[in-house]
């Protein structure tokens, strides 16, 4: 999967959780959840949403390596390898 | 006999919208079902029923008109008991009989519609069956009526209702109660590093916010001390027996709603965590019931994930306490004469003075503290 397919994915789950949330207006080098202003309830649905969509379970000692857009993609496309 | 009035879903709330009937005239509703849909600045509510019975007449029909709370919209009869048919309601002006057929006459009342109000399509205006089903909107009454969508706020006029109501429940509480407040700070390493154990082993599907320990601690904490579970009514402090913990919920595009965890106390973690999850998007989703808006005997804000270290938290009138809890952080932390790093959480409590002294809520945040030093206990 290409980081482009995975970041549509994202969009997708993101649409789903936090409607007014618009990824193409975050900074993919900021805090992701600071950029889109989602709580700690949101993402963990986010996770959620994305674990269905790709099937990888993202564990929370993880969270760290998670906090941006472009580490999301990174670590979603390493484990989807 | 029992009325169905129209709620008081917030501090100063004076009147609502009745947006919709969820039952009819003749309907049997059981304790906790939701039969009406009343709007309020702060948005749509689902409005249960408190009683056994049947629908006896519904007296108000939905529309964009405000309705002062304690109106009467609807009468709930205990089953087996007789349907009162207002006399009054078979009468035009003075004596006059309004001409209706029995079947009419038997549809009006079971309805609970004034017959005076329907105009007749028969003979010299009698009134048939299908006028008193077809009353002024055209649809059936015995259907879901709404007082239709074209009339849908605006994100902007949601936002100055939702203003307008914090408003007058904050303007009253600084108005009213004598704040005071009062500050702890938590170490959270056993609690962290537990939750982390337990998430570490369940699926992430089925994994534990922090805020679910803040919730089942704040509630172990209120059994020690239950003085700070309550409303301050009719000028005295009225302890509550549930714990029904209100939580504040930021909604998407600004406002806040505090929707109470029912019974918070006695559920797990586990339970904590699918009513939280259910609480939140039903707050977002704007599907509450009016018995989470009314019910909360203390409020619980978190503000952490905004970085927010500290929270002196305004009370929500008639609670007597809030729990605000601010981000945990690495912060360096001495203990037996060591200097290291700890995840700290600061706690703070503002509590109403005319029902409790400092003496209470100091007790208050050390058994907070305990609670979340001891996490397995949860």
């Amino acid at each position: 999967m290409t980081d482009e397919e995975i970041k549509e994915k994202i969009v997708r789950t993101l649409a789903r959780i936090a409607p007014e949330a618009d990824l193409d207006e975050v900074d993919p080098g900021k805090n992701m959840r600071e950029e889109l202003d989602i709580d700690s309830y949101d993402f963990l649905n986010l996770l959620i949403g994305l674990n269905e969509e790709l099937g990888v379970e993202i564990p929370e000692a993880d969270y760290e390596k998670v906090a941006t857009l472009t580490d999301l993609i990174r670590y979603l496309s390493r484990r989807l390898a | 006999m029992g009325d169905f009035t129209m709620p008081s879903l917030g501090a100063d709330m004076k009147a609502g919208i009745l947006v919709a009937w969820r039952v009819k005239a003749g309907d049997r509703v059981r304790h906790g079902d939701i039969i009406a849909e009343v709007e309020t600045d702060k948005g749509l509510f689902e409005v249960e029923v408190f009683e056994d019975g049947v629908v006896d007449s519904i007296r108000m029909q939905p529309g964009w008109d405000k309705i002062p709370v304690g109106t009467v919209l609807a009468t709930i009869r205990a089953e087996g008991a007789k349907a009162e048919i207002p006399a009054v309601a078979a009468e035009k002006g003075a004596g006059e009989r309004v001409k209706a057929s029995p079947a009419a006459r038997k549809r009006a009342a079971e309805l609970g519609i004034d017959l005076a109000t329907v105009q007749g399509s028969g003979p010299q205006g009698a009134i048939g069956l299908a006028d008193v089903e077809r009353p002024a909107g055209g649809e059936k009454p015995a259907e879901k009526a709404t007082a239709g969508a074209e009339k849908k706020k605006t994100p902007a006029e949601f936002q100055a209702g939702m203003r307008r109501a914090i408003a007058a429940a904050m303007s009253r509480s600084n108005r009213e109660i004598p704040h005071y407040y009062l500050e702890t700070d938590i170490d959270m390493s056993r609690a962290l590093a537990w939750l982390q154990e337990e998430n570490g082993r369940r699926p992430i599907r089925e994994r534990l916010l922090p805020a679910v320990l803040l919730i089942k601690a704040v509630a172990k904490a209120l059994e020690e001390v239950p003085e700070l579970n309550g409303h301050w009514t009719q000028e005295r402090l009225q302890l509550k027996k549930k714990m029904h913990i209100g939580f504040a919920v930021a909604l998407r595009g600004g406002g806040l709603i505090t929707p109470a965890l029912h019974d918070a106390g006695r559920k797990s973690l586990d339970q904590l965590m699918a009513a939280l999850s259910d609480l939140i998007g039903r707050t977002r989703a704007g599907r509450l019931r009016a018995s989470e808006i009314t019910d909360a005997t203390i409020t619980l804000t978190s503000l952490g994930d905004l970085g927010v270290r500290t929270v002196y938290g305004v009370i929500y009138p008639p609670q007597v306490a809030l729990v605000g809890f601010g981000r945990i952080a690495d912060r360096p932390w001495a203990e037996k004469g060591l200097l290291g790093v700890r995840p700290v959480l600061t706690a703070t409590l503002a509590a109403d003075h005319r029902a409790t002294d400092g003496h209470h809520g100091a007790r208050f945040l050390e058994a907070l503290d305990r609670a979340l030093e001891e996490p397995e206990k949860l």
